[in-house]
């Protein structure tokens, strides 16, 4: 009998399920306990344990809640003390040093603490970061979607990729060891150069990013906010290349197909039917890239000079919000100290939180398969 | 005439943009590889230069002292890794499952699905603060149990994720099949859906392993670091990493000479772990199935 049920079945009642089977295909009366019914029940039912296993699988998941909850209790509660000692101000005030009148943001043998420098160095390697990485990653992008030779696509893309899978230590001591070097003696004079240019400086100077005290002014050691903002742009171009990709990938080929069919020559069919596609998506994906860039804590940490002090100059030393912690979270003087770095960190906390979720919902609009716009 | 030189004009203009956006592509291109290229250059030269045999045996000598390895920096990166995997899988694992099987498309689902992301753009060194104020202030001394509940922490939204996007790839008939049969559904959920998929959450278990392995920042104060040896939970215990950052800002060249083998070192037991794995689960499971 071709019953696909009972050649199915291995196991010893299979003479009873093509018993029965055969009975339903011969219309059996549904009020009558059948034999099937009669061994499942006897064989006592799986209710409990499946109730049993379902909640377990939903406690897993509760677990999730559970400890990003935590860990935020975890963060607020401890940073309790510098945030009742400084309240708000802990993010914007500094004090004045008596003897040289330079501002003074940290000082954990005195007890100053507001975590202003760290702000601005985050800020600033973040800055820097993305305004290298940002335009590679789209020229990257747009050339393995659009222009690479097929034989290339895959090897180019694995290539990024495990960039990605590179601790960020090792990044650090790569940086420590050339990229340091390699600025200092290449690339920082030329951009010294050009920013204290006379002519320059004299035309512009009123920007304030010229001159000795510009953008480029002061020692040049190599390390400092610079070198942080380079190698951050090293670890997050491979985040925003692949995601741009994606939300590239997801521009219906429709759209290629109209802009060529219409004349246009392979860049204004890029620019008009794939780019301004995309752009919600590539957006987003920067701003992911930013949410890696602002939590980034080794790399940073060994390259950025970890000094707590603002200056409008990127050669000079500064510290991340990230980096702080590190440096001083193990060797924290005082509770105040430990609490004040605990605050610190409860910021990051919940500025990447903001970014990150911003980020995603701008991504999952466009690659949730919504149809592209048509301008 | 003069209609058609403008013409000509506009279409030398508009293919001398095609060509230079093609340029500046390219160029962005390698200016991405040159940079990857130069990292696994000198990761390979100067790691391969350094590594020996007393790297692997030998326990770190005093500073300033020339010899010693990573011997108990290896090991106790393998006990923190284990208690990370022995945290953060099981939990992620099953939240994948709870995503795919039960909640599918409730609002419970959607808000833990974008708690995961959350948790997955949570700062590395938020996450050590966090560990060190559940565990490390608790138990008042640092320990590697701390260390690896960070690590695995940082594990569950990936395998979470992995999780549920693979057992949404099996198709529905395997699991009516499977109930049809008279298998109660814990049992299908564990032996046929989770079986079916298991080469991709494998992979996804592997991807967070491969991504807390080089973690840094979480392990600073809650695993700390050790010169000894140690394999007990309960005490400091070293790990590569940790031991790469102290030797990469220290003031010695034989310090930093090991900071590369131990580079090297790292990124390849990251690759053997991985490789190895899937080497292993890619046979003998239902291939056609997935």
């Amino acid at each position: 009998m071709p019953n696909p049920l009972a050649e199915a079945s291995q196991s010893p009642t299979e003479e009873l399920k093509r018993s029965s089977a055969a009975d339903v295909l011969a219309g059996g009366v549904p009020g009558e306990v059948s034999a099937v019914r009669g061994y499942l029940l006897s064989r006592g039912n799986s209710a409990g344990s499946d109730r049993f296993f379902a909640g377990a699988m939903l406690l897993c998941a509760l677990a999730i809640f559970a400890l990003v909850a935590l860990i935020a209790v975890e963060l607020m509660t401890q940073s309790r003390l510098s945030w009742h000692a400084f309240g708000l101000s802990f993010f914007y005030k500094f004090n004045v040093d008596p003897i040289t009148h330079l501002p003074l943001f940290w000082d954990p043998v005195n007890g100053v603490f507001y975590a202003l420098p760290f702000i601005y160095g985050t800020l600033v390697t973040s800055l820097v970061a993305l305004c290298i990485a940002v335009p590679l990653a789209i020229g990257l992008a747009v050339f393995l979607t659009e222009m690479c030779p097929l034989w290339m696509r895959a090897p180019l893309s694995f290539f990024t990729e495990l960039l990605a899978a590179i601790p960020s230590v090792v990044y650090g001591l790569w940086a420590i060891f050339i990229l340091v070097p390699l600025l200092r003696e290449h690339v920082n004079p030329v951009l010294i150069a050009i920013f204290t240019e006379p002519t320059l400086t004299h035309l512009l100077g009123w920007t304030g990013l010229f001159g000795d005290n510009g953008l480029f002014g002061g020692v040049n050691l190599g390390l400092g906010l610079l070198c942080g903002g380079v190698i951050l742009a090293i670890m997050i171009l491979p985040i925003i290349a692949s995601l741009t990709r994606e939300v590239m990938r997801s521009v219906p080929n429709s759209q290629r197909e109209a802009a060529l069919a219409l004349g246009a020559t392979r860049w204004e069919m890029i620019r008009m039917a794939v780019l301004r596609n995309a752009r919600i998506g590539i957006v987003g994906s920067v701003i992911l890239g930013l949410g890696r860039a602002l939590g980034e804590t080794m790399a940073v940490a060994m390259v950025i000079g970890n000094s707590p002090e603002i200056h409008l100059s990127l050669l000079s030393m500064g510290h991340s919000m990230a980096s702080v912690i590190a440096n001083e979270f193990s060797e924290a003087t005082s509770d105040m100290h430990r609490s004040a770095l605990i605050e610190v960190g409860l910021a990051l906390f919940l500025v990447t939180i903001v970014v990150n979720a911003f980020a995603r919902i701008l991504v999952w609009a466009v690659t949730r398969g919504a149809p592209a716009r048509v301008q | 005439m003069s209609r058609n030189r403008g013409r000509n004009l506009r279409s030398l203009w508009r293919s001398g943009v095609d060509h230079l956006a093609t340029g500046l592509a390219i160029l962005a291109t390698v200016l991405v590889v040159a940079p990857l290229i130069a990292i696994f250059f000198y990761l390979v030269y100067k790691g391969a230069s350094s590594l020996n045999w007393a790297f692997f045996t030998q326990i770190p000598k005093p500073e300033g002292e020339v010899g010693g390895g990573m011997a108990n920096a290896i090991v106790g990166s393998a006990v923190v890794l284990f208690v990370a995997s022995l945290f953060g899988i099981p939990i992620g694992i099953g939240g994948g499952i709870y995503l795919a099987e039960f909640g599918r498309g409730t609002k419970l689902a959607n808000a833990v699905r974008f708690t995961a992301d959350v948790l997955n753009g949570v700062p590395s060194i938020v996450m050590g603060i966090a560990a060190f104020s559940l565990i490390v202030v608790p138990m008042h001394h640092y320990s590697a149990l701390a260390g690896g509940v960070a690590l695995g922490i940082m594990m569950i939204p990936t395998v979470t994720r992995t999780t549920e996007e693979m057992l949404l790839m099996v198709p529905h008939s395997v699991r009516e099949a499977a109930l049809g049969l008279g298998v109660p559904n814990w049992r299908s959920v564990l032996s046929i859906t989770l079986k079916t998929a298991s080469p991709g959450v494998i992979t996804g278990c592997m991807l967070a392993f491969a991504r807390v392995a080089g973690e840094t920042a979480p392990l600073l104060f809650t695993a700390l670091g050790n010169q000894f040896w140690s394999v007990s939970l309960n005490h400091e215990i070293s790990a590569l990493p940790l031991q790469i950052y102290n030797y990469a800002i220290s003031p010695y060249d034989d310090q930093h000479r090991q900071a590369w083998a131990g580079s090297l070192v790292l990124i390849a037991l990251i690759v053997i772990a991985v490789s190895l794995v899937r080497f292993v689960t890619s046979r003998g499971t239902l291939k056609g199935a997935s």
